[in-house]
């Protein structure tokens, strides 16, 4: 029998409850920003066609553009020259059945308010694990930092200094354990990048980008309401835009959550 | 001190401007004084020096007359005061002093009459400025540095002083020093637009410490950003100073792609059609509002506007756009006094030209340079010797100047 009619039931009842991981797109959330001498992705931007008037007088509509990696967004594998040659690595290729899967979400909040620099290490990883039980493979694992508090503010969110960019992410091993260990579906973050501010540092550089995507793997960025799911038990919803060959998308992102 | 405030139940003071027409020879001299430069034609057959323009020599009825900035040295020979004049702007601000000034170069010519210069007879010092319609007005001056900040010179100047000025990106080098040159010039209020204000930009910090500034945010690439700026301040705002640019190195067929060039043209090219359309009508609109009146939008442009440099060929073209979208902007907004301003330095000495080989103006030149050409009404300014000598050539022969560039290769 179908779980579908139970779904719908539990959906109506409140017994499951919908969150929205998705920030609003807007030309005020801020754009990743890479070192200047590298072509740079266009911001969010949008601008009227007409609005009930002498250019559409009974229509309201907008253009809007933006680079892939805009906003709450997908990674796709071909994002990273070490998924250049998986298959499927392209938003338009990866198999529906992968946008859906469940959710392990690690409590790093305090940790990211007092480093900003912190790093998810295996340990780190272990002890969720001991509390919440082994993380089941094609999870989406999601680093809960609380940054996502910082999106109204620019600045804070970004969290530059005149060495770059400071904000937390995973460290070199723990994404390759959460990949050969746990067979995660992929990784997500509160802030602009699945890798940390001075993640070009590590070795090898932006680790979660090079390992996830370079084992077919996924990631997830600037994902808000974290604080609304429990440790285990959600189930992600994130299907990106159909791009012909497109290295990611903005998103919308949901999470199936189960209420007591 | 701060100006009277208007009386908000009394009709409000709409701009008016002197007569615009001039034939078509005399709209030259204007278009010399637009650069700071008072020309006047000379004979090539006779040497005759001519005033007023005309299309044949005075003395030899030769049509080779070429303009020439000219000796402003001369005598006062007469003065008057016109009290009750026709015009609408002259009747607003009489009584006029004018009178007429024979030149060393051998014409008399009439001019306003800057309020030290004295009666008749006296030596005299003629300038060519420029009018609130834009055209060229002469002014005998008791000598060259004479003050411009008194009635009426001032109507001849777009002057900092006392006004509300908005940089709109005040975080690039350029913008640093407008900043700071502003204050130092005594501008009421500068507002200093900040795009994506996580960047850490050495010495932003020090120039927005300054008691005028306000740092507002504005990214002009941000067509919702813009309307919401000018909704803030587009009402109060007197000087529009435009640094926002972005640019890189691109040669024509060298580069890949097309995103940089994009983002050049969206910045560069877009950004000042959104400033222009959310603040052009407001400052229209305030251009005889009190002594401090809306009065000039300065766009800083680079010398590559007028002609391209081939290692540079996306940010000419970008510059190129906007440039020609400011010629429609200054026909626009001379209806209502306003200036509009075009600075058109050569490379800039910052990062981004780090591989542009010296002569380089520094940015504090480049925003004093600004600041004198608001102060001396000028509109098209050429500020370091790059430009100036780009400027003659282009000037002389701008085919031949293209060829030479694009066979320099520069």
């Amino acid at each position: 029998m179908s779980a579908l009619p139970l779904l719908l039931a539990e959906l109506a009842s409140g017994a499951v409850e919908i969150v929205d991981l998705t920030h609003t797109l807007s030309p005020d959330f801020p754009r990743i920003t890479l070192p200047s001498e590298t072509v740079p992705s266009a911001p969010f931007r949008i601008e009227e066609i007409s609005h009930y008037d002498a250019r559409g007088p009974a229509w309201y509509w907008n253009n809007f553009s933006c680079g892939e990696h805009t906003g709450t967004h997908f990674d796709a594998p071909a994002h990273w020259i070490s998924g250049r040659n998986q298959p499927d690595n392209t938003v338009d290729t990866i198999p529906p059945a992968r946008f859906v899967g469940p959710a392990a979400v690690i409590d790093c909040v305090a940790a990211s308010d007092a480093d900003a620099d912190f790093l998810l290490t295996v340990d780190h990883v272990l002890a969720f694990e001991a509390e919440h039980g082994r993380i089941a493979p094609g999870s989406w694992v999601l680093m809960h930092t609380g940054w996502a508090r910082r999106a109204l503010d620019p600045v804070a969110f970004q969290n530059f200094a005149a060495d770059g960019q400071h904000t937390p992410g995973p460290d070199p091993r723990c994404v390759a354990f959460l990949v050969e260990e746990r067979d995660i579906l992929g990784f997500g973050t509160e802030t602009i990048g699945t890798d940390a501010g001075q993640a070009s540092y590590l070795n090898p550089p932006y680790p979660a980008h090079y390992t996830l995507h370079g084992a077919n793997r996924y990631g997830l960025q600037c994902l808000a309401n974290l604080d609304k799911l429990p440790p285990t038990g959600a189930v992600l919803v994130a299907a990106p835009l159909k791009i012909r060959r497109g290295s990611g998308s903005p998103l919308r992102v949901l999470a199936f959550v189960p209420r007591a | 001190m701060s100006a009277p405030r208007r009386n908000p139940v009394l009709a409000p003071n709409r701009a008016t401007i002197p007569p615009a027409r001039r034939s078509r020879v005399a709209t030259e001299m204007s278009a010399w004084a637009a650069a700071g430069v008072f020309a006047l034609q000379t004979c090539g057959e006779c040497e005759a020096v001519q005033y007023p323009p005309r299309d044949v020599c005075r003395n030899c009825l030769s049509p080779r007359l070429r303009w020439r900035p000219a000796d402003g040295a001369g005598a006062l020979l007469a003065t008057t005061r016109l009290h009750y004049p026709y015009e609408l702007y002259f009747r607003e601000r009489a009584p006029w002093r004018t009178g007429i000034v024979r030149l060393a170069a051998g014409v008399s010519v009439t001019a306003f009459l800057h309020p030290d210069l004295g009666e008749a007879p006296a030596p005299a010092f003629v300038t060519a400025r420029l009018d609130r319609a834009g055209q060229a007005a002469l002014i005998a001056l008791p000598d060259e540095t004479a003050n411009f900040e008194v009635t009426p010179m001032r109507e001849f100047t777009a002057s900092p002083k006392g006004r509300k000025i908005l940089v709109t990106d005040a975080a690039s080098p350029a913008g640093i020093a407008m900043v700071k040159a502003m204050c130092a010039a005594g501008a009421a209020t500068v507002w200093a637009g900040r795009a994506e204000p996580w960047g850490v930009v050495p010495g932003y910090e020090e120039a927005i410490a300054h008691p005028a500034v306000t740092v507002l945010p504005l990214d002009v690439t941000d067509g919702d950003s813009v309307t919401s700026l000018a909704g803030r301040i587009g009402g109060r705002t007197d000087i529009v100073v435009n640094t926002a640019t972005y640019h890189r190195p691109g040669r024509a067929l060298g580069a890949m792609g097309v995103e940089s060039a994009r983002a050049e043209m969206e910045t560069t090219y877009f950004g000042l059609l959104r400033l222009a359309r959310a603040f052009g009508p407001a400052l229209a609109a305030r251009a005889a509002e009190g002594p401090n009146h809306a009065v000039a939008f300065v766009n800083l442009f680079s010398i590559t506007a007028l002609v391209a440099s081939p290692a540079k060929a996306t940010h000419s073209a970008a510059e190129a756009a906007a440039y020609a979208f400011a010629q429609g902007m200054r026909a626009d907004m001379r209806a209502s006094g306003l200036r509009v301003v075009n600075v058109f330095p050569g490379p800039v000495d910052e990062g981004w030209n780090q591989l542009d080989l010296p002569p380089k103006i520094a940015p504090d030149a480049l925003a004093r340079a600004t600041v004198k050409a608001l102060e001396t009404g000028v509109e098209d300014v050429f500020p370091d010797p790059v430009a100036r000598q780009w400027y003659a050539r282009w000037r002389d022969d701008p085919a031949a100047f293209a060829r030479e560039l694009a066979e320099a290769g520069a």
